[in-house]
């Protein structure tokens, strides 16, 4: 199997080589000069030739591009225009955000609630599980974000509408995530105060992702429902919790987790739209940002992030079906 | 054979293609609804719309819904144009941008797809890589970057966003494709000195219309969403041309003093996709006999 997950890391080389290319390029022809929209427009024709020399902006473009690969190498990315430091310290500060709004509700929720609705077929719950499902699914998720701030916090009043934390509740931070970092500290106040500020964004985000997870585990388990070990489990007399959540739900994650990875992807393009939607401080709101900026050194190493953590985290998946399921080998 | 399902299932005790059969006449009938309103909507939506959805009415500022019967049914905007008008053009905007995509990326996505898994070798190998590198991006990540290089415009926007949605053709195509070429008939007509080209046409074609039909169904929902959420980042479409996204963009800052700014255009979105997904939920019921079987929504 390690033969073959090295085969394929080393079959995403190219890949991501040509995305880098293609992003690099297409950023570049985008209209928009960077030295006048983070300088300003009335910067004389001096400062700009020199911001442009001290970019590399003046040297010709395959030079440019080749400087990027070499950084990138070094898994620097080169350095940010607008924040003057190497793009991958810029990114690894706003990562953790994402991570963690992103993995809260979807991973979380969706997979009990799917292998719930689906030992139970036809039954209230499983009626509610897949009318909220398909509700999930046809929702977009920066209006749903729009309605939970018009409701909760406008409303009701009873959630932050931005940001991570209130200013000074969060004690010193070791691995960046905030609800885990408080948990470590036993800082019960800023646990809750990140759980009110990760609260709606994380829904807004994870409630698309949700409803597919909780269709796919959900008609992956009645499958499994209907095999003759599990008739033969009955048969031994085994309680009917043991069934679901040892025999069933070990075996009906495959097509539940390579949908995980699958749909990874629409959650990191969901990420870009809810931090935006919330001043959530991730990396999705800093694409933005070095967009609006024309930061191509940032625009490319965070697409580069994105595609590379969607590339990767899929190959791990396809280690993971051998780790379910043992009658799978590589 | 359908006839054969259907009378089943009203005799006899409901079992889990019975109990599927009535639901999946609901979910086609309220899908089916909604895409016609939709439909009509978008399409005679000058004729429908009280007013010009640009036409600003500075005496009429931000006042909130007035009913059925009213001057402004939905209310008005910051600027006084009315929110009724503009959810009605915006209609057009998304059923224009969700037909082009889905007949465009399901032209190209079809036509790769059979010639990738007919021909196989190094044309396949070329046509799976560009697969891949397109597969490895974000969706909306790829579709920011082509419109930050072609700039807004709604022509630019069906563009990007057909670049990200020929793939799912192309996979599902190809994969069917394989197996289609060599089955007797495929043999067969090769054997009578048919041409590639007749073949892919003849009998490929037509064997892989009913899954791509599903998966158009599924792009129509994704595109309308997709739309709503550039032209919300305000990469998409330019900002004079009313769309559902771009009233949300604009209401945001209205979020705290007119609820019903962002309110209305959202509902649409919501509505529309969710009658696309009920119908394209129904004709996968329909057409995929093994989900039929597990008697499942997916």
């Amino acid at each position: 199997m390690a033969i073959y997950l090295v085969q394929r890391l080393a079959g995403t080389i190219p890949v991501l080589l040509l995305i880098s290319l293609l992003v690099f390029l297409l950023i570049h022809a985008a209209p928009g000069d960077p030295t006048l929209l983070l300088l300003g427009e009335e910067t004389n024709a001096a400062e700009v030739a020199k911001a442009k020399a001290h970019w590399g902006l003046d040297r010709p473009l395959y030079i440019q591009y080749l400087k990027f690969v070499a950084s990138t190498l070094t898994g620097e990315f080169g350095k940010s225009f607008k924040y003057a430091e190497p793009v991958s310290n810029v990114i690894k500060a706003r990562l953790p955000a994402t991570i963690e709004l992103a993995i809260i509700i979807a991973i979380v929720l969706a997979i009990p609630l799917g292998v719930w609705a689906g030992s139970k077929p036809n039954s209230w719950l499983d009626n509610v599980g897949t009318t909220f499902g398909l509700f999930g699914i046809s929702m977009p998720s920066f209006w749903l974000g729009i309605m939970l701030i018009l409701l909760l916090a406008g409303v009701l009043n009873i959630l932050p509408t931005a940001g991570r934390s209130t200013y000074g509740i969060a004690g010193p931070q070791t691995t960046g995530f905030y609800l885990l970092d408080s948990l470590l500290q036993k800082n019960w106040k800023a646990v809750w105060d990140a759980l009110t500020h990760i609260c709606m964004p994380a829904l807004a985000l994870g409630v698309n992702m949700l409803g597919i997870l909780m269709r796919v585990t959900r008609s992956s388990v009645l499958e499994v429902m209907n095999e003759e070990y599990v008739v033969t489990a009955r048969a031994k007399g085994l309680r009917e919790k043991n069934i679901v959540w040892r025999h069933v739900t070990s075996n009906a994650l495959i097509p539940v987790i390579t949908v995980v990875g699958l749909e990874l992807g629409t959650l990191l393009s969901g990420s870009i739209i809810v931090e935006t939607v919330f001043a959530w401080p991730g990396v999705g709101s800093l694409l933005i940002t070095a967009l609006n900026s024309r930061d191509y050194p940032l625009v490319t190493g965070i697409v580069i992030t994105y595609t590379a953590a969607f590339v990767v985290i899929n190959l791990v998946i396809d280690g993971l079906y051998a780790v379910i399921d043992p009658r799978i080998r590589y | 054979m359908q006839s054969l399902t259907l009378e089943s299932a009203t005799e006899k005790a409901p079992g889990p293609v019975g109990r599927l059969v009535p639901r999946l006449h609901a979910k086609a009938f309220t899908g089916g609804l909604i895409v016609l309103t939709f439909i009509v909507v978008g399409i005679l939506g000058p004729a429908l719309a009280p007013y010009d959805p640009n036409k600003q009415e500075l005496t009429a500022m931000t006042k909130p819904p007035q009913g059925i019967g009213a001057i402004h049914v939905l209310g008005t905007d910051n600027l006084g144009r009315d929110v009724l008008s503009r959810v009605i053009y915006g209609a057009r905007v998304s059923l224009l941008v969700a037909f082009a995509v889905v007949f465009i990326s399901g032209f190209i996505g079809i036509s790769l797809g059979a010639i990738s898994g007919y021909f196989g070798g190094k044309t396949d190998f070329v046509i799976q890589k560009l697969v891949e590198v397109v597969w490895a991006f974000p969706p909306l990540l790829l579709g920011i970057t082509i419109m930050a290089f072609l700039g807004q415009g709604l022509f630019n926007l069906i563009l990007a966003l057909v670049v990200q949605r020929w793939i799912s053709y192309c996979r599902v195509v190809r994969g069917q494709a394989l197996s289609l070429r060599t089955r007797e008939f495929v043999v067969a007509s090769r054997c009578l000195g048919a041409r590639n080209a007749q073949i892919i046409l003849r009998h490929i074609l037509p064997n892989v219309i009913q899954t791509s039909l599903v998966i158009g169904t599924f792009a129509m929902a994704s595109a309308i969403i997709a739309e709503a959420s550039l032209s919300f980042l305000g990469v998409g479409v330019p900002p004079e041309i009313p769309t559902w996204g771009t009233m949300l963009a604009d209401a945001r800052i209205y979020i705290s003093t007119a609820w019903w700014l962002p309110l209305f255009p959202g509902l649409c979105i919501f509505v529309t996709v969710l009658g696309i997904n009920l119908l394209g939920d129904a004709l996968r019921d329909l057409l995929d006999p093994r989900l039929k079987r597990a008697g499942s929504g997916i």
